[in-house]
């Protein structure tokens, strides 16, 4: 038996084990609505896992001073700002990509999973290891949204990155994009999907009845 | 911990300040960089309409500032349609000048659903060599499904034929409305009549399949799956090159480019 690394076990956790998607079933709104297209799914996942590890961090450090009472609202202030300069910094150095993000930067405020992992984790534990914790769980949010973003961009765009890989019925070639994969629901399918394959690897994760 | 009244008010006044500090610095110092982007963006879409630049294509920062040399930008009342002496164009903002008090006005009720209408408008020419006007871009805007889109549309030294239209700002349903960005939709405008022989805005977008421009001059393909956003475009360029929006300045151009 190895012996367990709590470090190794608070990054790899969340991926897997304790999905804060497909198991804790946070964030799953953003997930439908960034996910059309990888290049989109990617900047977000790469502003989520910044946020919550930043996030993380900072509630920890405060963690022995902040009044209970108070807590919540003290991590809202401390997430909300953090967001708003990620929003900042991708309108003046990847102004594309923000346009199609549009709201759903300033959205990661409410993602349920940056503020539960803020509560749960970092007002628990030391700063490094929350770091880590975010560091997991922002990795374990951005895996299941590269996945659905793959699926829908491949069968509704026939293309990955931006890269025509089926050719489309409309360019002469042979696939007929599937309009579904382009709406939000698609998206419900698939993590639909992801949460049932990963119950199936791992039985214990289904809840009992 | 549980701590006294005063240490709570005192702990949330302190975080307040530190994170507004560090909210508006970042948003300070990034300011110029923001603008710069957003400017470069409409000047692209300005390009792409006027047939300067593909829709695909990403010209650079300098390219850009290049090819926009050709444009000559004018600001003009929108009531008159004559140019507006003394107000820098670049530093004009239609829709700002809209929301204004005093530099805007509400709307008359119109299916574009346009809430107001500014009083100066920025509008875009383009000459050849010897100071013949080659086409002009207008700024358009409207509602679609979701929200509004912003666009321009050029239109020929002829006043009536559409040479290109182009979206830079909506949040329509990707794929469905969306699609309004795509390239092959946008190449189908090129050649279609604005404005039938007895001068109303003729153009529509249709359900459906139109023919090719020569055979079909007043009609364009619907959206497929979105028929509100395709009505949104009809009433947008119904509004816009209507007696509201730019007919006084396009007479004025009639009048003077044709005599």
């Amino acid at each position: 038996m190895a012996r367990r690394n709590p470090a190794r076990d608070a990054l790899i956790d969340p991926l897997f084990n304790n999905n804060p998607i497909a198991l804790q079933v946070l964030g799953i709104c953003s997930a439908l609505a960034v996910t059309t297209r990888m290049d989109t799914a990617l900047v977000m996942s790469i502003a989520v896992v910044g946020v919550t590890m930043s996030s993380n961090f900072f509630v920890s450090v405060l963690r022995h001073h902040i009044p209970t009472n108070i807590r919540i609202i003290v991590q809202l202030t401390i997430i909300a700002s953090l967001v708003i300069v990620v929003d900042q910094v991708l309108k003046a150095y990847l102004f594309e990509i923000s346009q199609q993000l549009s709201v759903f930067v300033g959205l990661i405020i409410t993602n349920c999973i940056i503020m539960g992992r803020a509560e749960a984790y970092a007002m628990q534990n030391p700063p490094a290891m929350s770091l880590i914790d975010g560091l997991g769980n922002g990795l374990g949010y951005g895996a299941i949204l590269m996945g659905t973003a793959a699926l829908r961009e491949l069968f509704g765009f026939g293309s990955l990155f931006g890269t025509q890989v089926l050719p489309l019925a409309s360019d002469g070639g042979w696939y007929p994009p599937n309009g579904l994969m382009v709406l939000s629901p698609s998206a419900f399918f698939i993590i639909g999907f992801f949460i049932w394959a990963l119950r199936t690897w791992k039985p214990e994760q289904a809840e009992s009845d | 911990m549980h701590a006294s009244v005063l240490y709570n008010l005192a702990f949330a006044a302190l975080v307040c300040v530190v994170c507004a500090v560090f909210v508006s610095s970042s948003a300070v110092s990034l300011r110029d960089l923001q603008a710069a982007n957003e400017a470069l963006e409409k000047q692209r879409n300005v390009l792409v309409a006027a047939g300067l630049a593909t829709s695909d294509e990403r010209p650079s920062a300098a390219e850009i500032a290049e090819r926009f040399n050709a444009i000559n930008q004018v600001v003009i009342d929108l009531d008159t349609g004559e140019e507006v002496a003394g107000v820098d164009p670049d530093l004009f903002d239609q829709r700002a000048a809209a929301a204004g008090a005093e530099t805007g006005r509400p709307a008359p009720d119109n299916p574009a659903r346009v809430q107001r209408l500014p009083r100066q408008a920025l509008v875009y020419e383009l000459r050849d060599a010897g100071g013949q006007l080659d086409l002009v871009i207008l700024p358009i805007n409207g509602m679609g499904l979701w929200s509004t889109l912003y666009g321009f549309i050029a239109i020929d030294a002829d006043l009536i034929t559409v040479r290109g239209i182009t979206y830079y700002e909506h949040l329509e349903t990707p794929g469905l409305g969306g699609e309004v960005d795509n390239p092959r939709w946008k190449a189908l405008w090129p050649g279609r009549r604005a404005f039938g022989d007895d001068g109303a805005v003729s153009i529509e977008v249709i359900r459906g399949r139109a023919g090719a421009p020569e055979a079909d001059p007043y009609r364009v393909d619907g959206l497929a799956g979105a028929t509100m956003t395709s009505r949104g475009v009809t009433n947008m360029l119904h509004f816009w090159l209507g007696e509201h929006g730019f007919r006084p300045y396009l007479d004025r151009l009639r009048g003077r480019e044709g005599a």
